[in-house]
């Protein structure tokens, strides 16, 4: 794409950096920007670099928070005795939204990938083992640690070798997130693996 | 300016409707249209259902017109190389469109291709989620002069050989072979990384991928087992009438994974695997033997012997797809004329001659000896002339 003007081009080409961003977005966001009063482009940059230098990582559960320590850490309504595991923040505010949780998370920062260099000791896999641990010294076990992983290969691994490392804490239950049928998915749709799972890990209809 | 060669149609024999039945028994490629592929500027051509002749110098393009049909089938060549390879010099894209007809129905299948872009392909307008679903829906079986690597070359062609087939007809094997192969490159990537860092392997880590990776290499190894029983005995027929009957031939699977000691010896291999930084056992180093009155055809069978036996073993595809879809799938003949001696040409003719086959496409350098051979035949049989004059290389 050719630009009349370095500054213009300095813009685009630094937004279409973004994910799911092209050259032609990039473009009509930074025309937009500049149709804009001058004080958008000000507070736009100042709340990104303000996020990006102040933004912190809850010390218990890794989720994003403003605090040392997140909200739902610190909630005195929230059941600190289940651990959910997910691989990013999107995923606690997915499981969020869904109103059907009220434990407590850890989120790892992603999954075990030897393709792309990512083994255990980059994700907060040991933090987790020493959380359990602590809980259990303080006399607040943790109870059930439920793995909700993608249901992808690398998720699976993750998951797996998870459930390796914390067997050995004995009265700690671990489970994983069902798969199957989407709620209001078409059977017909379905594909075959999914269908197939979910035929083998068919549950009493009584509940 | 609009370029297109020279094509010349002969209808040879005119004696030669079968009844109608027949015809529609099976699938058949009726048209094919070319923008930039390989050689071909622009064609059109229409086929008939039975015999398709194409002849022509060395380099006119008869075997670039065979893979465009393997494309249309496939969705991949017939050949090594990668697909940009298969565009025509200097231009943006290619594209092949094909009407493929069985019984009351017509399919439009289109495979295009555009530089830098991903392969696209359509079913009646309809594009795919994953190529792998047109795969089989139009099988093909091609015949041509490179087959004897599969005697010769290591054990990964054989494997791939088979592995092909079985996926057409196993929905599982696909699945287990995709994810046996995706544990098997993370499982090497980690190796690499200890080797690399010389870092004690993780044990607990390294289970992780052997549990999931034992489990896929035992179903794919039973299921290559079971294939072979089902395939052997196709196999053995074909060769017994290619070669009048005289050797004793077999397949072989060789593997280690279903041995009893098999999970003891993989992990008693781990030292051996960090140093190397990838995996020494499993299904990806199993072979395919190929024996001829019990030993490797590939050092003790003759020339002629080794034709047969790729020839078998093709013929038994054949008749595989066709006893598993209910139709038979287009045969591809590249060239064969040249490379079998007068037995095992007069075999296939006989066959042909007997009705075994369905739609048929030859390549002949000798347009005289192909017209002189399929004269005898009762089937309809168009001839097309492919002329190098009326394919412009710009270079």
């Amino acid at each position: 794409m050719q630009f009349s003007s370095k500054l213009i081009e300095n813009a685009v080409g630094e937004i279409a950096k973004l994910p799911g961003i092209g050259q032609k977005t990039a473009l009509r966001l930074v025309m937009h920007l500049l149709k804009a009063p001058e004080e958008q482009s000000e507070q736009l940059s100042k709340a990104i670099v303000k996020m990006r230098q102040d933004i912190k990582f809850c010390q218990k559960c890794h989720h994003i928070s403003d605090e040392e320590v997140c909200n739902i850490c610190q909630s005195p309504r929230r059941d600190g005795a289940i651990i959910c595991v997910v691989e990013e923040s999107q995923d606690v505010m997915a499981v969020e939204n869904t109103a059907q949780y009220f434990g407590h998370y850890h989120v790892l920062g992603g999954v075990i990938s030897p393709i792309e260099g990512i083994g255990p000791s980059t994700l907060k896999i040991s933090e987790l083992i020493h959380r359990i641990e602590k809980a259990k010294e303080e006399d607040e076990p943790i109870k059930e640690v439920i793995l909700a992983l993608s249901p992808t290969m690398e998720g699976d691994t993750t998951a797996f070798y998870l459930t390796k490392k914390l067997r050995a804490f004995e009265d700690l239950k671990i489970t994983t997130i069902a798969r199957g049928i989407p709620v209001g998915g078409e059977l017909e749709y379905t594909d075959e693996v999914t269908l197939g799972r979910s035929i083998q890990a068919r549950v009493s209809f009584a509940d | 300016m609009q370029k297109t060669i020279v094509v010349n149609r002969f209808v040879v024999g005119e004696n030669n409707k079968k009844s109608l039945q027949s015809i529609h028994s099976f699938m058949f490629l009726f048209n094919i249209q070319l923008l930039n592929f390989k050689n071909y500027e622009e064609l059109n051509m229409q086929f008939s259902p039975q015999i398709n002749c194409l002849v022509g110098e060395n380099g006119s393009g008869k075997t670039n017109l065979l893979d465009a049909i393997h494309y249309l089938s496939l969705a991949k060549s017939a050949f090594p190389g990668q697909d940009q390879q298969s565009i025509r010099h200097q231009e943006p894209f290619f594209s092949i469109r094909g009407e493929f007809r069985n019984e009351d129905r017509q399919h439009q299948v289109l495979c295009a291709l555009q530089q830098g872009a991903k392969k696209v392909l359509r079913c009646d307008q309809v594009p795919y989620e994953r190529l792998s679903d047109h795969v089989g829906r139009f099988p093909v079986v091609m015949m041509a002069p490179h087959d004897t690597d599969l005697i010769r070359e290591g054990s990964e062609e054989r494997r791939r050989f088979f592995d092909a087939i079985i996926c057409q007809t196993d929905r599982n094997y696909l699945q287990w072979l995709m994810e046996y192969n995706g544990l098997l490159k993370q499982r090497n990537a980690l190796l690499r990384q200890w080797q690399k860092n010389h870092m004690p392997a993780d044990q607990d880590l390294l289970e992780t991928y052997n549990i999931p990776l034992l489990d896929r290499a035992e179903k794919i190894a039973r299921a290559r087992i079971s294939f072979l029983d089902q395939f052997e005995p196709l196999f053995q027929a074909h060769y017994q009438a290619l070669s009048g009957g005289r050797e004793e031939v077999s397949l072989r699977y060789r593997t280690e994974v279903l041995k009893e000691d098999f999970k003891e010896k993989f992990e008693q291999a781990t030292e051996k695997d960090v140093v190397l930084g990838r995996t020494t056992m499993g299904v990806h180093r199993d072979d395919f033997r190929f024996l001829i009155g019990g030993h490797p055809v590939k050092r003790f069978g003759s020339q002629g012997q080794q034709k047969s036996f790729v020839v078998a073993l093709k013929l038994s595809h054949f008749d595989l797809i066709h006893q598993q879809k209910g139709f038979k799938p287009i045969l591809l003949l590249d060239d064969i004329f040249d490379k079998l001696d007068d037995q095992r040409m007069q075999h296939l003719l006989k066959m042909v001659a007997g009705h075994k086959f369905g739609q048929i496409f030859i390549t002949d350098a000798r347009p005289e000896r192909t017209k002189g051979l399929v004269k005898e035949i009762d089937e309809e049989v168009k001839i097309f002339e492919i002329e190098k004059g009326g394919i412009q290389n710009k270079e």
